[in-house]
């Protein structure tokens, strides 16, 4: 079965769509009440992040828009030191999509969701005329917003980052990028997988153990490059990270040189960095390691005093024994790979 | 030598000054990303040459895709910086934004599969490049006629490395030749030119390592005509005998407009006449309206630097590019920029 226009007419047809698809896979105690909107219970401290997913292909290899929908927003809470608890789920539809693509999208939303410990409490379905380009595939687009619980100790920010802090890096980087061009270039290569994954484990026992945190993000679009001159701007201080410890599978390093695709900015949906302090580094890159999604865990760089006074820099050191300031991202890198 | 004496050597050179050109925007790029500049002795200038697809494309290139974009029959094709390179009258990319059906591709052969699913619409590429892309359009031609596809067109703006070599000639003290064109061409084309200028030239690959080893060469090579291969993985004397055969059926050689600099003669490659139905009237575009103040022609023969002009770093930027060499991953300007 398609999805037709009368699917999101918000009578019958959308009910039964929501019945059979959405609450089928959804369900929880604040769903199921199925009000105007989800009453839960808060706390005194709240995280809120929202994001729109518009990956084409929707599905590719190591995940689709389902879980890529759910990890993306579960990791922005997690970055700034919350639990996540809530999210909502906003579809868009095309006309023409197929009802069993979609399905199989929902129910990969509701299991990375579990794994992430995060119920969706809220919804919404709407359908629009194809407007894809003349060979396109009807596709969708998936808005989640989420809540998370934020303790009242817990404080991390870039600007928070201090000399010496130890800049860590939760695995091989570039991986989702090279997934999906490897998709869209209609290039076989089993090694290359999208590592869209939800980070909680690896955070919440970086907290648990007390580890000094100053601040986290998570590696996506636009890549290490672009992430860590958000470090270095809005702490002030240098960035060095050291080419040689950059992690990188063989597989992701080869096909990216084949494209002439930069590492440094390939865009990832289950890599964090983060700068602890210097005294917890070690223990810091443990824990990680010893998280699921973490295994390839490594300190890349560390934090410095500024070369020039107000103007923290990002500066690679390069394998040959040179130095270069790396900029952010400029124009497009790829489009529609989250 | 170890690579680590080679860069030693690099580092503390203090002999008289030599200036050398990385003709390939490739060879540019590697140099920046690596950082061999930031550890060069200040004797030693390295230029980034006219290597850069993008960058030495007329403006009446540009101009002529967006008029063919006006037409609702016509798709056109591209690889991606050329999107935003500025024409006379603006960019693709805002051309794009104005809802012209112009389409970012991978590779040309992309655009043969969607002509051959779709009757109604001419599909044409923006075939812009070297000697290494160029086997890859005659390639195109030879499948669209093989399997019968007629609705495809190629509007060319390809050249050739040797004419403009030539012309920069004994103006550099050396030559880190293009790695992926000579894999193409062979080096052997370049003996006579380096004999002529009395210059040296290497080819040499995209590691580190490579283009160390290469500069290291010419500077002691200061002074002698000759060509030496340091990618013999990768590069012969002769070169690549198929693709030369493949662009020889298809293509010809002819004068050709160099973003800047004028017309060159025989520094283009144009479809042959028999297979000019398949050209969106490449021969006709020579007109060239470089934005005010825009150097970028000067820098890329080596006779400024990207900081020299008025416009870089101010009005000229990666988001807001004015001039070609700005846009380009592989520009001199874009990677001066981001340095």
């Amino acid at each position: 079965m398609n999805i037709t226009l009368s699917h999101g007419s918000g009578g019958d047809a959308t009910s039964k769509l929501i019945e059979e698809v959405f609450r089928n896979e959804f369900h929880n105690e604040y769903l199921d009440r199925m009000e105007d909107s989800s009453v839960v219970p808060g706390s005194s401290r709240l995280a809120l992040t929202t994001d729109s997913f518009v990956v084409q292909p929707l599905i590719y290899d190591g995940g689709d828009i389902g879980r890529l929908s759910v990890c993306g927003t579960v990791n922005d809470l997690l970055m700034s030191g919350a639990e996540p608890k809530y999210l909502t789920a906003g579809f868009v539809l095309e006309e023409g999509l197929d009802t069993g693509l979609l399905k199989r999208i929902v129910h990969s939303m509701a299991e990375t969701a579990k794994e992430a410990g995060v119920r969706i409490v809220a919804g919404d379905t709407k359908v629009i005329e194809h407007k894809g380009g003349k060979d396109d595939d009807p596709g969708l687009i998936i808005n989640t917003a989420g809540v998370g619980f934020l303790d009242e100790k817990v404080n991390v920010g870039a600007s928070l980052i201090k000399e010496g802090d130890a800049v860590i890096l939760s695995g091989n980087i570039g991986d989702h990028h090279a997934a999906i061009m490897k998709e869209r270039l209609s290039i076989s290569n089993e090694k290359i997988k999208s590592d869209n994954a939800p980070l909680n484990e690896m955070v919440r026992k970086l907290f648990d153990n007390g580890i000094e945190v100053h601040a986290m993000r998570d590696v996506t679009r636009g890549g290490l490059g672009t992430v860590l001159n958000e470090f270095s701007k809005e702490s002030g201080r240098d960035i060095f990270i050291i080419e040689e410890k950059l992690p990188v599978s063989d597989a992701v390093r080869d096909f990216s040189a084949l494209l002439g695709l930069d590492i440094l900015y390939m865009g990832n949906e289950g890599k964090m960095i983060c700068a602890v302090a210097a005294k917890d580094k070690d223990k810091a890159v443990d824990i990680i390691r010893n998280s699921k999604y973490g295994g390839d865990a490594v300190i890349i760089g560390y934090a410095a005093s500024p070369v020039t006074a107000g103007e923290g820099k990002l500066i690679l050191k390069t394998g040959i024994g040179g130095e270069r300031i790396v900029g952010p991202l400029y124009g497009e890198g790829l489009p529609r790979i989250c | 030598m170890t690579d680590k004496e080679i860069v030693e050597f690099l580092k503390n050179y203090n002999g008289p000054d030599v200036s050398l050109m990385e003709i390939c925007g490739s060879h540019t790029a590697a140099i920046v990303k690596s950082g061999i500049r930031s550890f060069l002795s200040p004797h030693i200038r390295m230029v980034s040459g006219p290597g850069c697809p993008v960058c030495v494309t007329v403006t009446s290139f540009i101009d002529r895709l967006i008029a063919l974009s006006g037409n609702p029959e016509n798709v056109i094709c591209s690889f991606g910086d050329l999107l935003r390179v500025p024409g006379s009258r603006g960019s693709l990319e805002e051309a794009r934004a104005g809802g012209n059906d112009i389409r970012m591709l991978y590779s040309p052969f992309d655009m043969l599969e969607q002509a051959a699913k779709d009757g109604l619409h001419n599909y044409i590429f923006a075939a812009v490049g070297f000697e290494t892309t160029a086997p890859v359009y005659a390639s195109l031609i030879e499948s669209a006629i093989e399997n019968d596809v007629s609705n495809i067109r190629i509007l060319t703006s390809i050249k050739t490395m040797p004419e403009v070599v030539k012309k920069i000639g004994s103006k550099m003290d050396g030559y880190l030749l293009p790695g992926h064109v000579c894999t193409i061409t062979g080096y052997g084309l370049y003996e006579p030119i380096a004999a002529g200028i009395g210059r040296p030239m290497v080819a040499a690959g995209f590691e580190a390592e490579n283009i160390v080893q290469a500069i290291y060469a010419l500077v002691k090579l200061k002074g002698k005509g000759i060509v030496k291969n340091f990618y013999p993985s990768a590069v012969t004397e002769e070169g690549n005998k198929k693709a030369q055969r493949i662009l020889q059926k298809y293509f010809e050689p002819g004068d050709a407009a160099w973003r800047g600099m004028g017309s060159l003669a025989a520094s283009g490659l144009y479809l042959k006449d028999e297979y000019s139905r398949f050209d969106a009237g490449s021969r006709e575009l020579t007109e060239d309206q470089v934005s005010g103040g825009c150097r970028c022609a000067y820098v890329i023969t080596g006779e400024e630097e990207s900081r020299d002009c008025p416009l870089f770093g101010k009005v000229c930027t990666p988001l807001d590019p004015k001039g070609a060499c700005m846009v380009s991953r592989e520009g001199a300007c874009f990677n001066e920029y981001i340095k």
